[in-house]
């Protein structure tokens, strides 16, 4: 059985883990003034909905050009934002999510 | 019943949270097998072994830099350009851990060697939500996140995939592709309490999908996640209330900047010390 894949493996792990690891295991953080601290605590929710922009209006053209892409993928994620804003459940909104886009693809609508 | 067998309030807020938290990870938890799944199968038909597939879902431990590096690989790309790549595509992880670090500093570097290995987009964006809820750091609560939300699932499915092949449905057919993006959308929403939080979650995203179709959305989700919080930063608290006196302020009558205050207890809330469950 081939394991020559697993050296990949491990040069992508050396190009992953010091963006995942420096800022926790870099000494000082406590230091950080209360202005850099604030900062820190918005960049939670800035990032989360920027993957969830991104992932959910941006497609790729057939050459794998970014493109944007409105589909019946809004109708799911800004059903699903709707009900944890309401329920604070995310896995009622989840599963609100997920059964409109499917019922919508079962049905052709998408 | 014993007085000692009475669980007190903050031990009894701690269990809720971590129910909540749990039921958060189920949700997680099926789309990441979903997708390993589908990992699996790409790795396999990418001429994987199923010890190289492991090896990329448990070394790497990256959704999207190991999908790429499959397609590559297949296509015949060298390996620098797909490490080049991996470091762009998995950049986005320093902003996770420079806002979890605060409340990593109590816990013992061993220990915060193997959390910065699991923290994923969705490991960040469950244990955040965990922690914002109960006011401060629970490492149980990280492991819960981290390794039960997506390391065991994502790599339990890798296994699946490469060994079931051809079997294996399109997840997007029963909607389960929409469950990332609509996950990190919720999860946000469980972190934006107030006007600065909900303007940085705006700001990044009209911010992230603009620069995404403008560089791609590897970089353009990290532009998004950086400059949000400066419009947080910039948005008044309560002008209103801000520039006003605080009627319930010892020095009533003397106006009180209420940004400033949030600053200070901000910093307050970023130096508690470990709770229970840590120092344990």
């Amino acid at each position: 059985m081939s394991t020559q894949l697993v050296l990949l493996a491990v040069l992508m792990f050396a190009a992953t883990y010091p963006s995942r690891a420096l800022p926790i295991l870099a000494p000082g953080i406590e230091r950080l003034p209360p202005r850099a601290l604030l900062y820190l605590r918005l960049v939670g929710p800035a990032v989360l909905a920027s993957l969830a922009a991104a992932n959910t209006l941006v497609g790729k053209t057939s050459d794998g050009a970014p493109v944007f892409h409105v589909g019946i993928e809004i109708l799911g994620v800004v059903a699903c934002v709707l009900v944890v804003a309401w329920r604070r459940n995310l896995l009622f909104g989840l599963v609100v999510g997920v059964a409109l886009v499917a019922a919508a693809r079962f049905a052709g609508l998408a | 019943m014993s007085a000692s067998a009475i669980p007190s309030p903050a031990a009894a807020d701690l269990r809720t949270a971590r129910r909540r938290l749990l039921l958060d990870t189920l949700g997680i938890a099926v789309s990441v097998a979903a997708f390993g799944l589908v990992f699996g199968l790409a790795a396999r038909n990418a001429g994987f072994s199923p010890i190289e597939a492991v090896a990329f879902s448990v070394v790497v431990f990256a959704g999207a830099s190991q999908f790429a590096a499959a397609g590559y690989i297949a296509a015949g790309l060298p390996w620098a350009p797909i490490v080049v790549l991996t470091f762009f595509l998995n950049a986005r992880h320093m902003l996770y851990s420079a806002s979890l670090a605060p409340r990593f500093r109590e816990v013992p570097f061993a220990q915060r060697i193997v959390m910065s290995h699991v923290l994923t987009d969705e490991a960040f964006a469950l244990s955040a939500a965990h922690f914002h809820r109960i006011g401060r750091l629970d490492v149980p609560g990280y492991w819960i996140a981290a390794i039960v939300g997506v390391f065991v699932p994502w790599n339990i499915a890798t296994i699946a995939g490469v060994l079931l092949g051809g079997a294996i449905p399109d997840p997007s057919k029963f909607g389960l592709d929409i469950v990332f993006p609509a996950a990190m959308g919720g999860l946000a929403v469980g972190l934006a309490t107030g006007r600065r939080e909900l303007v940085a979650a705006g700001a990044g995203a009209v911010i992230g999908t603009g620069m995404s179709l403008v560089i791609g959305p590897a970089l353009g989700i990290i532009v998004g996640g950086l400059l949000g919080p400066v419009f947080g930063m910039a948005t008044p608290v309560r002008a209103d209330v801000a520039r006003a006196p605080a009627p319930e302020s010892e020095m009533a009558g003397r106006a009180v900047d209420l940004a400033e205050a949030e600053l200070e207890s901000l910093a307050e809330d970023f130096s508690f010390g470990p709770g229970p469950e840590h120092r344990e």
